[in-house]
């Protein structure tokens, strides 16, 4: 089902193929464990960095010298010369000559879909300017379902910068495919862009309800779901300074509010907006979804270079 | 009075678009105008509209799916099949599923703005909604109606 798929968006895939990968990962963790096998080897996979993301990065190649196989990359300096020598459907046209997969981050929105449009090995989209970032989704997706068992009927609040949030609009998306209730928590500035919020109902969402204060509905949250609030996206200085305090994570917000068994996610890295002593709390979720981002991009790889489904 | 058209034999009648619209009609149809006889009403009294364009095209019949993609910049155009100078057939334009090409992506950041690549920008028709579009690129959605006004 996702031998050769390219892997540009979370929206070209259903949930039942979601389901495959997360499922895969699953069997994934034990080889995981045992620190990796060889079931790749002799594949190449070639990571095209032209705006940076170290940890993304590091997460593919990481995943990919686990299973046994070789990575080449494009990276910085070398990157940038590069698209400035030539196009990046040139670019492709090559480098998949050189590899069995290729893992994109460019800073244009629609640059994976035009790679994809030139390339006969799969890409992956690792981030294409503000548009979809899929295995930060498939991560975050899995990093729930680990947690709790399912994702259907779960209430998951996404609080922060909804508007911009690239992370933010797949993961709603994907959460409404898998029947999740979502409630949106941001400042009225930065609200769920409107077509978004009407797509989550029809894509299948339980409910999608939206509050500008975490703590009435910290309480029944089962997982919390935190973005940063950037100080550029607000028109007025004044009015982020107001905000800000509201949209922090703390302790004591935890300690009050919070269920026992809630989650706390975040994609990283994070500037202010969950404190540190937030960390050794139980609730505290977001190292494990770097780990579990390691064994998602494994299976994806594997799935993707024709292993077993 | 109304203004009479000539008729013509066979071919495509363009009726009910809005005033001033045919000549970029007929570019969007790629007609070649050095080969074919074209006949443009522009600006005539409408019982329905006011003003509308009419626009005759001699020896071509417009496919719907080819006619829709004039649903962007006349959304209530019908098309008239003309055989041997009568309507052999009749429809009114579809929102296209797919445009592609004649619009320019409103997203300065999407790839298909950038000139270097060989890319022409596609929108693809959300199955949600008649009236709005998603770039196939950025995934921007954009409504029809702010699509009309970037057509290239
Ligand atoms: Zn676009």
């Amino acid at each position: 089902m996702l031998e050769n798929r390219h892997v540009i968006s979370v929206r070209d895939f259903t949930r039942e193929e979601i389901e495959v990968i997360l499922d895969h990962a699953e069997r994934m963790e034990e080889v995981y464990e045992r620190g990796g096998d060889d079931r790749l080897s002799g594949k190449v996979l070639a990571t095209l960095f032209f705006s940076p993301s170290t940890r993304t990065r590091l997460s593919f190649e990481t995943a990919m010298l686990r299973l046994g196989g070789d990575v080449i990359s494009l990276v910085g300096k070398e990157a940038a010369s590069t698209a400035k020598g030539e196009n990046l459907a040139d670019t492709v046209r090559t480098v998949e000559k050189y590899c069995d997969a290729i893992v994109l981050r460019h800073p244009k929105e629609g640059a994976a879909r035009l790679a994809a449009d030139y390339a006969s090995v799969p890409v992956i989209n690792a981030g294409d300017g503000a548009n979809q970032h899929p295995t930060q989704t498939f991560l975050d997706l899995y990093t729930i379902r680990k947690e709790k068992g399912r994702i259907e009927g779960l209430k998951v609040g996404l609080m922060g910068d909804l508007k911009y949030g690239r992370t933010v609009h797949s993961l709603a998306y994907a959460l409404a495919l898998f029947g999740a209730e979502i409630h949106l928590i941001s400042p009225e500035e930065l609200r769920m862009p409107r077509y978004i919020v009407r797509e989550l109902e029809e894509a299948g969402a339980a409910d999608v309800e939206e509050h500008r204060d975490v703590r009435p509905i910290l309480g029944e949250l089962d997982v919390l779901y935190v973005i940063r609030i950037q100080k550029e996206m607000f028109p007025d200085p004044e009015e982020y300074e107001r905000v800000k305090g509201s949209y922090r994570i703390t302790r004591e917000l935890i300690e009050e509010h919070a269920r026992e068994d809630l989650i706390i996610m975040h994609p990283l890295p994070r500037v202010d907006e969950v404190d540190p002593d937030v960390d050794e709390l139980p609730q505290a979720r977001y190292f494990d979804q770097v780990r579990n981002g390691v064994v998602v991009r494994m299976a994806l790889l594997d799935l993707l270079l024709g292993g077993e489904e | 009075m109304p203004l009479k058209v000539r008729r013509i034999e066979n071919g495509t009648v363009l009726d009910h678009l809005p005033p001033g619209t045919a000549p970029l009609i007929l570019d969007i149809l790629n007609v070649d105008v050095e080969r074919t006889t074209v006949l443009m009403a522009i600006n005539v009294e409408s019982s329905k509209m006011g003003r509308k364009d009419i626009l005759k095209i001699e020896g071509k019949f417009l496919e719907e799916e080819e006619a829709n993609r004039v649903a962007l910049i006349a959304p209530n155009a019908t098309v008239n099949i003309i055989r041997n100078y009568s309507v052999a057939e009749k429809f009114k334009v579809k929102p296209p599923e797919r445009i592609e090409g004649i619009v320019r992506c409103p997203n300065p950041n999407c790839i298909t703005n950038d000139e270097r690549e060989p890319v022409e920008p596609v929108f693809i028709r959300e199955s949600t909604d008649d009236l709005e579009y998603r770039c196939r690129y950025c995934e921007r959605v954009i409504r029809a109606e702010q699509l009309r006004e970037l057509l290239r």
